[in-house]
C-alpha cells in the first residue's frame, strides 16, 4: 500500500514537473503583498512583471501570487514557487525578508530578490529605490503652490523609508519656504482606502491645501480632487483618478531592474547585490507635471536633472528636530544614515511614534 | 405570501451524512462555472484546487501546518460556544498568548537552555487564558456583553503587539525595522520534517482530550447542559459563572498556546502581524466541525485545503486571488445551506390562510 502510494506520488510529481520544464528557459515568479489592482505599490511591481513578459517573450515565463500576508503564509507562498521550478523569485514586501532567507537556504540553486530589506545571502539580493529623491521634488512643488503654507502627509508605518520620505519632502519644501509646515497622520496601513480618505479629509480640515501620501491607494488624491485641493500620486501615475488635483507622481519603475536581473540569470552571471537606485537610472520616475504654472515645472525639472546628475537631496546643513547638526554645509548624508533614518529633521510638526 | 422555514419532524440521518458531500459537489459545479467564466479549463482548475495539494508530501505538510492553529483555537471556541459563551476574540487571545510566550527569548536571550521552550509554552497558554478571562470576568461580574468585549480586546492585543515590535521589543540589530530579534534554537519548536513541527501532535492530543472530556466526563455534561438549559443545570448544582470563566480560560489558553507555537515554529520572531486572521477563521472551523473536536479536526484540514488549493490555482493558472476566496466562501455557504435544509423545510404560506392571528403570534 505504502509503496503504491509513493509510486503514485512520484508519478504525479513527475507529471507536474515535466509540464513546468517544457515551457520556457526561465520562470520568474513574484510574491505580492497587495492586490495587483491597488494602483500603487503592487500594481507597479506587476507592471514590471508585464514589462518582463513583453521584453523576453517566450523565453521567460512569469507567475505571481497576490494578497499574500506577511507572517506565516508568506514562507509557504515563496517555497511553493521555489518548488515549482522558478529560477528567480521576487518577494516584494519588507515582511518577507526572513521567510525569503529561510526558503533560499533550502533552495540554493534558485535566485531570490527581496525588495526593501537589508539581509542578503549568496542567492538572495535586495533591491529598493531612492524614493526620497522624488519626495524632495514634490516638497519643492508643494512649497511653491501652497497658499496656506501647510501640507498634509498621510504616512503608513514609522519605518526608515517612510521617515526619510517625510524628511525629504519637508527638506525640499524648506528650500523654497523655510517656514513651511507639514502635518503628519499615521494610518498604520499600506492599503486601506477608507482610512486614507478619512486622514486626507482631516488634514484638509486642519488647513492643509496639499495632500501627499506614503500609502498605496488612490483615495487621498480622490478626496483632494473633490475638495478642490492638490496632491501627488504615489507609486504609480494616478492622474486619471484626480485629473485636476495631481501635480505629479513618484513612479516606482521596476521593469528595467527586473529585466536586467533576469537577463543576468539567463546569462549565468547573476550575483547577490544590494541595489538602491533612483532618478539617475530610471528606477524612480516623475509622472508628467500637470496643473502647474510653467515656472514651477521649470524648477521641478531642474531639480530632477540635478538629482539625476548625482546630487544628494539630503545635503547639509541638515539638523535634527532638536537642533543637533547631522551633516554640515555642503556635505551629503551617507546612504546608511538615510536607509536607517529614525529621526525627524528640524521643522517637522510631529513626534515620531516609538 | 410568505416563506417560512419549518423544522422537520424527523430529519433523515442519511441526508445528514450526505449533506457535506452534496455541499462539496455543489461547490465543484460552481467552481467549474467560475473557472469557465474566467476563461480557464474548469477540470484542470478544480484538480489544482482540490486534488493536487493532496498528491504531494510538501503540500500535505503545509496543509497540516496551516490547520494546526485553526484546529487548536476552534477546539477551545467549541467549549465556549457549547456552553453559550460567545467568545469572538480568539484572535486577540492568540496574539496576547504569543506575546507572553515570546518575552523570554526576546528580553532574556541569554536564558537559553532546555527549559526555554517549555516555559514559553506555559507562559503563552497562561497569557492567552488571562486575556480570555477578561471578557469572562466582565460577563460574570458586570453582565457585559462578551461578544463586544472579547472582540474589542482583539484590537487592544494587536495594537499592543504593534507597539512592542516597533518600540521596546525591536531587534537591536534590525536597523529600526519593526521586527523582534530571531529566536534561538532552544526557543524553537522541534521540527519533524520541513516546516512541520511537533505543534501538530500537540493539536491532535488536544483534540483527543477534549473529545473525551466533552463526551465522557461530568464536565462535558455540565458544558452541554448549561449551554442548552442553564436553569436545569442550576438545579443540578452547576455554577453558570464558574463555567463561563472555565470556558473562556480554556479557549484563551488554547489560542495562546497556538499563538506561541506558531511564533516559535514558523516565524521564529515577532512581527507587527503574526496571524492572517486565525482567530476569526477558527470560528468558521468550529461551526463547520459542528462544535465537535473530531469534526473540527476534519473541518480545519478542509479549510486549509481551500487556502493551499487557492494558492496553487493562482500560481499555476494566473487567476485572481479573489476567485479562490469566492470558492472558499461558496463551500462554507453550501455547507450551511445543506445543513439547514436537512433540518428544516420550506413552507410557502399564503397570506390568506395565515391572517392576523398568525402575525400576532409571530410578534
Amino acid at each position: 500500500m505504502n509503496k503504491f502510494l509513493k509510486a503514485a506520488v512520484a508519478a504525479t510529481a513527475l507529471l507536474a514537473s515535466s509540464a513546468v520544464a517544457s515551457a520556457a528557459d526561465l520562470k520568474a515568479c513574484f510574491v505580492y503583498i497587495g492586490p495587483v489592482g491597488d494602483f500603487g505599490w503592487t500594481y507597479q511591481h506587476d507592471q514590471g512583471r508585464k514589462d518582463v513578459e513583453a521584453h523576453f517573450g517566450d523565453r521567460v515565463e512569469t507567475a505571481f501570487l497576490e494578497n499574500i500576508p506577511e507572517g506565516p503564509d508568506s514562507e509557504r507562498a515563496i517555497e511553493r514557487f521555489a518548488r515549482e521550478g522558478c529560477g528567480i523569485i521576487f518577494t516584494t514586501s519588507f515582511g518577507y525578508m526572513n521567510p525569503t532567507l529561510k526558503v533560499a537556504k533550502k533552495y540554493p540553486d534558485v535566485k531570490f530578490e527581496h525588495a526593501t530589506g537589508y539581509k542578503t545571502a549568496d542567492n538572495v539580493a535586495t533591491y529598493n529605490s531612492r524614493f526620497h529623491e522624488g519626495r524632495y521634488i514634490i516638497g519643492q512643488i508643494a512649497a511653491k503652490m501652497s497658499k496656506t503654507g501647510t501640507a498634509g502627509y498621510i504616512a503608513s508605518f514609522p519605518i526608515p523609508e517612510v521617515v526619510a520620505g517625510i524628511n525629504a519632502f519637508l527638506y525640499g519644501a524648506q528650500s523654497i519656504n523655510p517656514d513651511f509646515k507639514v502635518k503628519v497622520v499615521w494610518v498604520n496601513t499600506w492599503f486601506d482606502p477608507g482610512k486614507e480618505a478619512d486622514a486626507a479629509k482631516a488634514l484638509i480640515d486642519q488647513g492643509a491645501d496639499i495632500i501627499t501620501q506614503h500609502t498605496d491607494s488612490t483615495a487621498p488624491l480622490q478626496v483632494a480632487q473633490e475638495r478642490g485641493v492638490h496632491g501627488f500620486g504615489q507609486a504609480s501615475d494616478m492622474v486619471k483618478f484626480a485629473p485636476d488635483a495631481q501635480y505629479t507622481a513618484i513612479i516606482d519603475n521596476w521593469g528595467p531592474y527586473y529585466i536586467h536581473r533576469i537577463q543576468e540569470v539567463l546569462d549565468g552571471n547573476w550575483e547577490s547585490a544590494q541595489t538602491w537606485e533612483g532618478l539617475a537610472t530610471g528606477h524612480v520616475v516623475m509622472a508628467p507635471y500637470t496643473n502647474l504654472p510653467d515656472d514651477v515645472v521649470e524648477m521641478a525639472k531642474e531639480t530632477e536633472a540635478k538629482i539625476a546628475g548625482g546630487w544628494e537631496p539630503f545635503t547639509g546643513p541638515l539638523m535634527k528636530q532638536d537642533g543637533t547638526e547631522v551633516v554640515g554645509e555642503g556635505d551629503a548624508l551617507d546612504p546608511g544614515a538615510i536607509l536607517g533614518m529614525n529621526w525627524y529633521i528640524k521643522g517637522v510638526d510631529d513626534k515620531l511614534p516609538e | 405570501m410568505r416563506i417560512e422555514l419549518v423544522k422537520r419532524k424527523n430529519s433523515s440521518t442519511t441526508m445528514a451524512v450526505l449533506s457535506p458531500v452534496i455541499a462539496v459537489i455543489l461547490t465543484l459545479i460552481s467552481g467549474a462555472i467560475l473557472f469557465a467564466i474566467a476563461g480557464k479549463d474548469p477540470i484542470h482548475g478544480l484538480y489544482l484546487f482540490f486534488i493536487q495539494p493532496l498528491t504531494d508530501s510538501w503540500s500535505i505538510q503545509e496543509l497540516i501546518v496551516k490547520a494546526t492553529p485553526l484546529v487548536l483555537i476552534a477546539c477551545g471556541l467549541a467549549v465556549c460556544y457549547l456552553s453559550n459563551n460567545w467568545n469572538i476574540g480568539a484572535e486577540g487571545q492568540f496574539i496576547f498568548g504569543a506575546l507572553c510566550g515570546s518575552f523570554l527569548p526576546i528580553l532574556f536571550p541569554d536564558f537559553d537552555n532546555w527549559l526555554t521552550l517549555p516555559l514559553m509554552l506555559v507562559f503563552g497558554t497562561l497569557g492567552g487564558a488571562l486575556w480570555g478571562l477578561i471578557p469572562g470576568v466582565l460577563k460574570t461580574r458586570f453582565n457585559t456583553n462578551e461578544i463586544l468585549t472579547s472582540l474589542m480586546l482583539v484590537y487592544v492585543a494587536s495594537l499592543l503587539l504593534d507597539y512592542l515590535v516597533r518600540g521596546p521589543w525591536r531587534d537591536p540589530d534590525g536597523y529600526n525595522f519593526p521586527e523582534s530579534r530571531i529566536f534561538s534554537d532552544s526557543a524553537t519548536m522541534p521540527l519533524i520534517d520541513g516546516r512541520l513541527s511537533v505543534s501538530c501532535l500537540v493539536a491532535v492530543a488536544v483534540v483527543i482530550v477534549l473529545a473525551l472530556m466533552l463526551s465522557k466526563s461530568l464536565k462535558g455534561f455540565e458544558i452541554r447542559v448549561m449551554g442548552e438549559s442553564p436553569r436545569a443545570g442550576g438545579f443540578s448544582g452547576f455554577s453558570q459563572k464558574g463555567l463561563t470563566l472555565f470556558s473562556f480560560a480554556i479557549a484563551g489558553g488554547l489560542a495562546g498556546l497556538a499563538g506561541t507555537m506558531e511564533v516559535s515554529s514558523s516565524l521564529n520572531q515577532l512581527l507587527p502581524s503574526i496571524s492572517p486572521g486565525y482567530g476569526f477563521t477558527a470560528i468558521i472551523v468550529a461551526f463547520l466541525g459542528r462544535l465537535n473536536p473530531i469534526g473540527i479536526l476534519i473541518a480545519g484540514l478542509v479549510l486549509s485545503l481551500s487556502y493551499i488549493g487557492g494558492e496553487s490555482v493562482q500560481a499555476s493558472m494566473g487567476i485572481s486571488s479573489k476567485i479562490a476566496s469566492v470558492i472558499q466562501g461558496l463551500l462554507l455557504c453550501y455547507v450551511l445551506v445543506c445543513d439547514t435544509f436537512v433540518l428544516y423545510q420550506i413552507r410557502i404560506v399564503s397570506t390568506l390562510r395565515s391572517g392576523a392571528q398568525k402575525e400576532a403570534s409571530d410578534v
